[in-house]
């Protein structure tokens, strides 16, 4: 059992990686502020997502799981509202506005 | 090399090209940006070296607050700054060697330390349990060191005084304006969902400061964001600085601990000394009052100076 729940950690951790590293590949390629926070977003969203599921099985119940909740569903919060202020940002000083 | 000992190479080498790219970069909005990451790093180096304490410091005033502060101005400089001209040769040349000289003579302190180097960490633990406290960095800032603290507190004063000084005439006394331009639907929810969180979270910090990391300014330094959070939002509007309820806020804090320290004189043995058995509490009121002075002026800082007609 305790196997199966490292691999699943290790697994879970590495997608969540690679997720962050498109993302930040995204960042660094495209070539506008709106598809960069496009390419954001992924490593926010599934990479954080599955970096934290991963890691779920290796903290204690409940007090470690719900700090990483918590961190997780925070960095939702400020992400989301960041990437809405600097694409709203964005279109308004963008070249076609 | 183990794989702890890398990721610190990594942070290492990260600070340091943040850093650098902070002092290249010409433009004024970039290089604030670059101090941001810079201080979050160092917080991350702090967690590191075990000192979360100075983390918790470095990522809420050092990082978060200071970054603000520096983005406001860079904000308000934007109308009337003029593209930086790079210095001439022999000013760089100077610029360099004085660094050079510095980051030398830093360099030479650290390697030439006496091993063990010297530490006054085990009388500090020794004589912990005297002020009642768990948190050792805690017992140097308020009982072992507290006049430091007490210019602290102090300090952010004649800072606050110094920002409300740029007001016009004609705004004197009236309320600072701290609002995003445009209304704004994602930054109202993030302005009503979290400060219920962030309040807690600065009076947990403020609470805990006593037994683990925590205190006064980093707990003042997460309500006043949440503050700032809010008067940005538009869901509330900063109050006119001259009102008197707002001043004794300001100075509760200072006033408070000055108070105490006096009193020492007569019921303890010194300025700043604590009665015995009563330090625990005498400690807590402080750091209570501290932190809502702290955050108030922390907030009034970002908030900036009088905008608004008092009439």
């Amino acid at each position: 059992m305790s196997l199966a729940l490292n691999l699943f950690t290790i697994l879970s951790v590495s997608i969540g990686a690679f997720f962050f590293l498109a993302g930040t590949v995204g960042l660094l390629r495209f070539p506008d502020p709106l598809t960069r926070l496009h390419a954001l977003t992924k490593a926010d969203n599934l990479g954080l997502g599955l970096v934290v599921m991963g890691l779920l099985p290796q903290v204690q119940w409940p007090l470690g799981t719900m700090k990483l909740l918590a961190v997780w569903l925070f960095v939702l919060l400020a992400g989301t509202t960041v990437s809405q202020l600097m694409a709203r940002a964005a279109r308004r000083e963008g070249p076609d506005a | 090399m183990t794989l702890a000992l890398a990721v610190d190479f990594g942070l290492a080498l990260l600070v340091l090209a943040v850093a650098g790219w902070t002092i290249a970069v010409r433009d004024t909005f970039a290089a604030v940006i670059g101090f941001v990451a810079y201080g979050l790093l160092l917080a991350l180096i702090w967690v590191r070296l075990a000192a979360p304490d100075v983390a918790l410091t470095e990522a809420a005033i050092g990082s978060g607050l200071t970054g603000l502060l520096l983005l406001g101005a860079a904000a308000r400089l934007r109308a009337i700054e003029t593209p930086a001209t790079a210095p001439g040769t022999a000013l760089r040349w100077v610029a360099g060697g004085l660094c050079v000289l510095v980051a030398a003579g830093l360099a030479a302190l650290v390697l030439w330390l006496p091993d063990p180097a010297p530490t006054l960490a085990p009388m500090a633990v020794a004589h912990l349990p005297a002020t009642g406290l768990g948190n050792p960095v805690t017992g140097v800032l308020v009982a072992y060191r507290a006049i430091d603290t007490l210019l602290e507190a102090v300090v952010l004063l004649p800072a606050l005084i110094g920002v409300w000084s740029l007001a016009s005439d004609r705004c004197w006394g009236g309320a600072p304006i701290l609002r995003y331009p445009r209304q704004d639907g994602a930054l109202t929810l993030l302005a009503q969902v979290l400060p219920p969180f962030g309040i807690i979270l600065g009076i947990y910090l403020c609470w805990n400061g006593a037994d683990e990391p925590g205190g006064a300014f980093q707990g003042g330094a997460v309500l006043a964001a949440m503050w700032a959070l809010i008067l940005l939002a538009g869901l509330a509007d900063a109050p006119p600085v001259s009102r008197r309820w707002l001043r004794v806020l300001l100075v509760a804090g200072s006033a408070v601990f000055l108070a105490v320290g006096l009193a020492g004189i007569w019921i303890a043995e010194a300025f700043l000394a604590y009665p015995a058995g009563y330090a625990k509490p005498l400690i807590l009121i402080i750091e209570v009052v501290l932190t809502l002075s702290v955050a108030v002026a922390l907030g009034l800082l970002i908030a900036g100076p009088p905008a608004e007609d008092p009439t």
